[in-house]
């Protein structure tokens, strides 16, 4: 974070990431307000390039830009009256400062950390090195998450799944 | 292998690039100058390429295509019809461009310049030749497949933008066929990245040269897996079920007209292009062909490779009739999708083998050869034959939340629910 161009290159995608992190609370159209989402993702992807993390930038658009927010959009076109959007609530103000509140906190400790600075040098390749630490120190946390995937997936073709019958009544 | 050569050896343009850059340097520039220099040239010269690839390939695939539907294709702008796609683009150029009424007009202008990005950004990791390559990540397998997946949300904007029912049907079946395809590729691609041991691009050209071997006679499951994702990716027909025009008008770009659809167009052609550079790189050994490249460019071989491969996608073009969407769907996950895992698994089992029984590249890489041509042989034939054994379902099962929610209504069976 030393040299001028990166400095530049962080408070850019900074920007882009919180802006289009409020706008995706302020816009009305459901649609808009996820592919706001989407540029605060990929603002998010940026800032793990600077950071030289490339494998995690790399999935980042994968998984949130790529996946995640096409399964939003998915489900806000199938959603009956999606149209409606963002509407008022009377949770507003509670909202913001819970928002606020938890901005504070996690700004303070930030700041307020004597973070430890580790002397050793960056990874060349991020990749190998992760893909070695999830099979083999990290091992059981990883399968567990890909049982708990497997989970998610089938309850929810078990919760769709039309019921045995219901094809044959209307028949 | 590094071509250590004077600025005027035009086998790799890099070395052209890279003397400049060195006298850049000797004047005495901030070292950020050179840098972005290099930059600079290489996407002009990516852009430059792209457009000028793209209008040859107008003309010839309209000629190909003429000549395989045995008519005579565009003959009447300039020497056999050489300048139509020049035509064609003025034409584009002049066009009012219309926006609809009660569309999103910020998304549906914003779209077009969208689906350009990745189409684009593809090309900074592919490697022209030895040192013509913009970025040489060291993920850059899995950056093809982020960058493929944000081609996605910009084929949405277009369709839904557009405020018209078939935009936004065509919108909603690329995003069901490129989820389902694009797991296909993901499989498919690591099957490779095993094999190399590296998810650098340029690490998989030099892999492939230096054991003399291109990964498609180690992967043929994979190639085709590609082949066939490849062109759903590029929303060409036979797979062009986003834009079929005898179900849904033009699908996502129904509404578009002008330079706005010259846009679809162009990142079309591109993004065809990109799955056949891909191809190129990972299965047929890049800018490589077995020492050819101490004498010829490599960037020629590259490019006589890229535009075969992309030569049989309008050869399938021109023959194959379209699919339906449920037939691409099944065909992704009843067919392709066990063949990938299959295959992945084949490949993991094949390199623990090399490591353990400490096989020689000389014994090991025919033996598999012969074992996974034999492997996709049988798999892909029995699997077929399987398929074709079961009986298919009489009633359709359609989720019954989607019933529910009223988003797809099917005649009067859906009414009293």
């Amino acid at each position: 974070m030393d040299d001028t161009g990166t400095v530049i290159a962080f408070w850019m995608l900074a920007a882009i990431t919180v802006g289009a992190a409020l706008m995706v609370v302020m816009v009305r159209n459901l649609i808009r307000a996820v592919i706001f989402l989407i540029l605060s993702f990929v603002g998010v992807a940026g800032l793990y390039i600077t950071l030289s993390a490339d494998f995690v930038a790399v999935t980042q658009i994968l998984i949130y830009a790529g996946a995640v927010s096409v399964l939003m959009l998915f489900a806000i076109v199938l959603t009956p009256r999606g149209d409606r959007g963002n509407q008022e609530t009377f949770l507003r103000l509670p909202a913001l400062l819970l928002a606020l509140l938890v901005a504070f906190t996690l700004g303070y400790v930030a700041i307020d950390t004597e973070w430890a600075i580790s002397d050793r040098e960056g990874f060349e390749e991020t990749a190998s090195v992760i893909g070695e630490a999830l099979l083999d120190k990290y091992v059981l946390p990883f399968e567990i998450a890909s049982v708990l995937l497997l989970v998610a997936m089938l309850g929810a073709i078990v919760i769709v799944r039309p019921e045995s019958g219901v094809d044959e009544a209307r028949e | 292998m590094r071509l250590e050569a004077d600025w005027y050896d035009f086998r790799d343009l890099g070395n052209t690039v890279g003397a400049l850059l060195e006298q850049i340097d000797d004047w005495g520039a901030p070292d950020w100058v050179p840098y972005v220099v290099s930059g600079l040239i290489g996407v002009l010269a990516i852009l430059l390429w792209g457009v000028l690839s793209v209008l040859a390939f107008i003309w010839i695939e309209r000629r190909v295509v003429g000549l395989m539907q045995n008519r005579i294709g565009p003959n009447r702008v300039g020497p056999s019809g050489l300048l139509q796609p020049v035509a064609d683009a003025l034409k584009l150029v002049l066009k009012e461009p219309i926006t609809s009424r009660e569309a999103d007009t910020i998304l549906f202008w914003l779209a077009p310049i969208v689906v350009f990005i990745p189409t684009l950004v593809v090309f900074a990791v592919i490697p022209f030749g030895e040192r013509m390559v913009l970025a040489d990540l060291n993920v850059g397998v899995l950056f093809l497949i982020a960058i493929g997946s944000i081609n996605t949300i910009a084929v949405f904007m277009a369709g839904w933008s557009s405020n018209n029912k078939y935009a936004l049907m065509g919108a909603m079946r690329t995003i069901a066929m490129l989820i389902s395809y694009e797991l296909i590729q993901v499989l498919v691609l690591l099957a490779a990245v095993l094999f190399v041991g590296s998810m650098r691009l340029g690490d998989i050209v030099a892999w492939q040269a230096d054991y003399g071997v291109w990964l498609l006679f180690l992967q043929p499951l994979g190639l085709l897996g590609y082949v066939i994702a490849g062109a759903v990716e590029m929303n060409r027909s036979p797979t062009d079920i986003a834009e079929a025009e005898s179900e849904i008008v033009a699908g996502y770009h129904t509404e578009y007209g002008g330079i706005k659809f010259g846009f679809f167009y162009q990142a079309e052609y591109l993004a065809g292009f990109a799955i056949a550079a891909v191809i190129v790189t990972l299965y047929m050994g890049g800018w490589t062909l077995w020492g050819a490249e101490e004498w010829v460019p490599g960037w020629l071989i590259f490019l006589a490779k890229l535009y075969g491969v992309f030569f049989i996608y309008i050869w399938a073009r021109g023959t194959l009739p379209r699919l339906r969407i449920d037939q691409l769907m099944a065909f992704a996950w009843k067919f392709l999708l066990p063949l990938a895992l299959v295959n992945v698994m084949v490949v993991g089992g094949e390199m623990l083998l090399w490591q353990e029984a400490e096989l020689s590249s000389g014994q090991a890489l025919p033996l598999f050869g012969v074992v996974n041509f034999a492997l996709a042989l049988a798999l892909a034939g029995g699997w077929a034959w399987f398929l074709g054994q079961l009986r298919p379902d009489r009633v359709a099962h359609r989720a019954i939340l989607t019933q529910k929610v009223g988003a797809i209504y099917y005649g009067e069976a859906a009414a009293d629910l």
